[in-house]
């Protein structure tokens, strides 16, 4: 009779880590699949819902593993730390208005950037000098791209908000400027990558930050959307760097996952303004340096008509077919909901009113879907581009709130104009163009818009919310 | 120039070739009007609306007599061989139906007295001459009648009812066939209330259908029905069964069955079998516009009513003529428009350039001009709206989109196109010329043996899974309806918060610098992911339908 092998306690640790780690991988293996579920299902309005939930459930089980793979005595700070953090989180998102969602989301993409920047930090000094090579050039990579994705969200936010003048930040030598700046990373990220000092790693995300800012600046407001999503790009790019700097195959995942899906969102919106995806990469673009002086391009002669309230709602009753153009100055005046009121009285009188969104308009890719969804907008009137344009001619009454470059002829018959090739609504040729406009300011690309002077074009000006609900009350009033 | 509006002689037929309100038009634009005693009679224009229009009133003999004489139908042969038109000038012009392809005898008479002869069904269906098509004018009325010569013959509402002494349902009607006239049965049978179902095999016809809030039946296998010039063309029999099986089972489900169907040159498809006519529940009705050339169902009597097993089959080829007045004004509203695209009263001529003229000109001072040459091929830009389902030279079913629908064929925002193979490619290169400089680094300067080592494998792993998920991730973003980027980008903003995990990896050892920063990375993370995912919650439940 012999004993029983004696199982020593390493072996016995050694399989238990082996199980945890097998079952870590699969769980992680599980959220991989339902990210990619997420955003499966966001490509219809009818599985968006679920696609939410299968990210968020993805979520928990990615940080339940994490959290249970990584027992030690830190372990009830790190959940007081989640804890926290979902509450701020859950307080931001229920407190944002519709009209700030641009803001928010920027500021989110901040938040990531800075925590593949800590990360990376915590890993320089945690073990400074016993890295590898190649795993000191992966933590210098996720700082680097996660202090570009900080700064430059930051002040994306600044500008969204308002806080930060949308205008474009033109430095003189810019383009020296950003290669100084590109020269010295590599510079830095040798030297980290030799020797793995600290001053390095921080040389090299100051530089970062500087760059972040700088490219960011350099963009005109009107070109917010693709910057937004040029981040939103980034911060992906950030998770993957910090996924191969941990050999950690989901976050790899899911950064590529979210970095292709904004590099795709930015080719969209840069094709939608006819745009090179490098002049945004680069900055300096939406700048159109008005070069009037040297050309002439051509100057819109003679002077706008305007109509008031009633007259056009008087004009609105006798019509058939409306076509709703929204820009971002409908965001801007909270005017949603009254031109949803606007939609509502004219399609009880048997009006066929339609909204033709810009992929552009407003400042974030979707932004006008979303307001006017918060308005109750019903979604199957709310058209893209492609499927409106043809429509125009047949349109008694194009009535445009508060946009201006996705509207602008000049994009289609002037070549030397900034926006030349940009696809373009067609509501000119509609029978009637109604422009709501607060003042008669240029457009944010700071160009003229030949729009306004058109024999068919009639202006009404104002504050969008307080002229369309003028235009309602005219409406319901009794014809006179 | 002199117009003459002339009688038409054949039974039932009610039309007249123009109302009073074309006639002032034509005066206005400096044509001299004769009108034949009671032309418009029998279409509610009476005489003397005519005179008030500016045309004078005169006998048959002066009104054949004009240099430019309106009809509707084709003038009539007798049998003893003299026509109606032998009472024209020599070198006159004639405008109406002539079916030249069917009426050799016709032609030879009119030839003799060497007559400038248009035949108003053989404009062809280009957009330009939409405003001169009369067929789909005339076939738009009759699709309309259809329905209400259902309704007249159906023992209940279209409509469905609630009332007090209980609940009516809907009648439910199927169209096959969806042309001008389809469509025009579809919008009365709609407007009267009715569930509407329209069968074609164009698939094009599909969005029109449902634009007029009908419901689009088609069958599962695939086979285009487009044919030539907007008209179905016959399909195989593979396709036919499939069709038919579908008309069985709605055989046994629908009210009212209005069938439309017509193969150019060639006597009606037959379609409504009369097994399904007696599938279908006694009260129910069969309208059969192809009825005039032979009928689309099996039991079609043209020109009469019947009943069999309690379905009564309408099988009237005079519909257009059951609306006289309206469609005399539009008809005469489609030779205005004739007229003028040929030179209005200043320049009448016929100019063979013309090529929404050129084929409705049968002859010209007696010499056949018929059939036209083949369009030199200009590429008449492929009609918007399509077509229809058939129509021959009948005045009763007929293609062409309906002007009033006024819905072009809408795309559903085609999905952007992805990057071009080119830019793809560079991207690639670009990929694979960083994926070697990182594996040289990592892998120790081209050493050999580190290449087979444990951390070289999991790298090439990881970067597989990176690659892959690159993939992954354009695959399924290009899908993303533009109104739902602002969600994905909050969505994809919530996910990326998965940098919480190398928060966690992290922050998990001693209490020192390191794990302090680990932490914070770990707020800032569940920050993103709570505001992230909630926001993306609260902007998709404002989407509604």
């Amino acid at each position: 009779m012999t004993n029983p092998p004696e199982i020593s306690a390493t072996e016995v640790a050694k399989f238990l880590g082996i199980t945890s780690n097998v079952l870590s991988n699969g769980a992680f293996l599980v959220a991989g699949v339902l990210f990619i579920l997420a955003l499966r299902g966001l490509s219809s309005q009818q599985t968006a819902r679920r696609g939410n939930l299968y990210g968020i459930i993805g979520m928990l089980i990615a940080i339940a593993a994490t959290i249970s793979l990584t027992a030690s005595t830190t372990q009830p700070l790190v959940v007081a730390a989640i804890a926290a953090g979902a509450v701020i989180g859950a307080v931001m998102a229920l407190r944002v208005g519709m009209t700030s969602m641009p803001e928010m989301v920027a500021l989110l993409h901040s938040f990531v950037g800075l925590a593949a920047v800590l990360v990376g930090v915590s890993i320089q000094l945690h073990e400074p000098s016993h890295t590898e090579l190649a795993e000191r050039i992966e933590v210098f990579v996720d700082v680097w791209i996660g202090a570009i994705t900080t700064t430059g969200s930051i002040i994306a936010f600044l500008k969204l908000r308002g806080t930060l003048s949308g205008r474009p930040l033109l430095l003189p030598a810019r383009h020296v400027f950003n290669l100084t700046m590109l020269t010295a990373s590599i510079i830095l990220a040798v030297l980290y990558a030799r020797d793995g000092q600290t001053w390095a790693l921080a040389g090299g995300i100051a530089i970062a930050s500087v760059l972040g800012m700088h490219l960011v600046a350099a963009i005109g407001g009107a070109d917010m959307p693709v910057v937004v999503s040029m981040l939103n790009s980034y911060s992906g790019w950030t998770a993957a760097a910090a996924g191969f700097m941990l050999e950690n195959d989901l976050l790899i995942i899911t950064g590529a996952l979210v970095g292709s899906s904004g590099a795709i969102l930015s080719y969209i919106m840069c094709k939608a303004m006819n745009r090179s995806i490098y002049s945004v990469i680069f900055g300096g673009f939406g700048a159109a340096p008005p070069k009037k002086a040297a050309g002439g391009p051509v100057v819109p002669a003679g002077d706008v008509q305007e109509m008031d309230a009633v007259t056009l709602a008087a004009r609105l009753r006798t019509s058939k077919q409306v076509v709703i153009v929204p820009g971002y100055g409908m965001a801007v005046a909270r005017a949603q909901h009254a031109v949803r009121e606007l939609t509502e009285v004219l399609r009880t009188s048997g009006v066929n009113v339609r909204f033709a969104i810009h992929p552009v308009a407003g400042r974030l890719p979707g932004h006008m879907n979303v307001l006017l969804a918060e308005a109750n907008v019903p979604y199957d009137i709310v058209m893209e581009m492609d499927e409106i344009n043809g429509d125009f001619p047949a349109t008694d009454v194009a009535i445009v709130i508060g946009a201006n470059d996705i509207v602008n002829p000049a994009a289609e018959d002037d070549p030397t104009s900034p926006i030349a090739g940009m696809p373009v609504l067609q509501v000119w040729k509609s029978h009637l163009v109604i422009v709501n406009k607060r003042s008669r300011a240029a457009g944010y690309a700071g160009i003229d818009n030949p729009l306004f002077y058109k024999s068919n074009t009639k202006m009404l000006f104002g504050d969008a919310k307080d002229a369309i609900e003028k235009v309602v009350a005219a409406l319901k009033a009794p014809p006179a | 120039m002199k117009l003459g509006i002339v009688n038409e002689t054949r039974p039932d037929e009610r039309r007249v070739a123009a109302s009073p309100a074309v006639v002032a038009k034509w005066v206005k634009g400096g044509w001299e009007v004769v009108v034949e005693r009671d032309a418009g009679t029998n279409a509610s224009y009476p005489d003397s609306q005519y005179e008030a229009a500016g045309a004078a009133i005169v006998d048959r003999p002066t009104a054949w007599h004009a240099d430019i004489v309106l009809k509707l139908r084709p003038p009539v042969v007798e049998a003893d061989g003299t026509c109606e038109a032998d009472q024209m000038r020599d070198g006159a012009t004639l405008i109406s139906y002539i079916q030249p392809s069917e009426s050799a005898a016709l032609l030879a008479k009119l030839a003799a007295k060497k007559l400038t002869v248009l035949a108003i069904d053989q404009v062809p269906r280009i957009s330009r001459a939409q405003k001169m098509d009369a067929l789909s004018s005339m076939a738009n009325i009759s699709g309309y009648r259809a329905v209400i010569e259902a309704a007249n013959r159906f023992g209940s509402f279209f409509t469905g009812q609630f009332t007090a002494a209980g609940k009516v349902p809907p009648a439910k009607v199927l169209i096959i066939g969806g042309g001008v006239a389809g469509l025009a049965a579809l919008g009365a049978a709609k407007g009267l209330g009715a569930i509407v179902r329209a069968f074609d095999v164009r698939p094009a016809v599909e969005d029109q259908v449902k634009s007029l809030g009908g419901e689009f039946l088609t069958v599962t296998i695939k086979e285009s029905g487009d044919g030539q010039g907007g008209y179905a063309k016959e399909m195989s029999k593979e396709f036919l069964d499939a069709e038919y099986a579908l008309f069985r089972a709605q055989a046994k489900e629908v009210d009212i069955v209005i069938t439309t169907a017509l193969i150019p040159g060639k006597p009606a498809p037959k379609l409504w079998f009369t097994d399904m006519v007696e599938l279908m529940k006694p009260g129910s009705v069969v309208v059969d516009l192809a009825a005039e050339r032979g009928g689309n169902c099996d039991l079609t009597q043209p020109g009469e009513v019947v009943v069999h097993k309690g379905v009564t089959i309408v099988g009237y080829t005079d519909l257009a003529s059951r609306m006289a007045h309206v469609a005399s004004d539009l008809y005469g509203t489609n030779l205005l428009h004739l007229i003028d695209e040929m030179g209005g009263a200043k320049g009448f001529k016929v100019d063979l350039g013309n090529d929404a003229v050129r084929p409705a000109l049968v002859l010209e001072q007696g010499e056949i001009r018929w059939p036209p040459p083949p369009p030199v091929k200009k590429v008449e830009a492929p009609k918007p709206a399509a077509a229809p389902v058939a129509a021959a030279p009948v005045p009763v079913a007929i293609a062409a989109p309906i002007p009033a629908v006024g819905h072009a064929t809408k795309s559903h925002g085609p999905a952007p196109k992805a990057p071009s193979a080119q830019s793809g490619m560079i991207l690639a290169l670009v990929g694979l010329a960083l994926a070697a400089v990182w594996l040289y680094f990592r892998f120790g300067h081209g050493d050999v043996n580190q290449i087979a080592n444990p951390g070289s494998v999991a790298l090439l792993q990881h970067l597989t899974v990176f690659v892959m998920a690159v993939f992954v991730g354009f695959q399924v973003v290009w899908n993303v309806a533009p109104a739902l980027h602002t969600p994905l980008m909050s969505v994809t903003n919530a996910i990326s918060g998965i940098i919480v995990v190398g928060g966690l990896l992290s922050s998990s050892g001693g209490w020192q610098t390191s794990v302090a920063v680990a932490v914070v990375a770990t707020l800032f993370a569940t920050v993103n992911i709570a505001g992230g995912f909630l926001v993306t919650r609260r902007m998709l439940a404002m989407f509604r339908k």
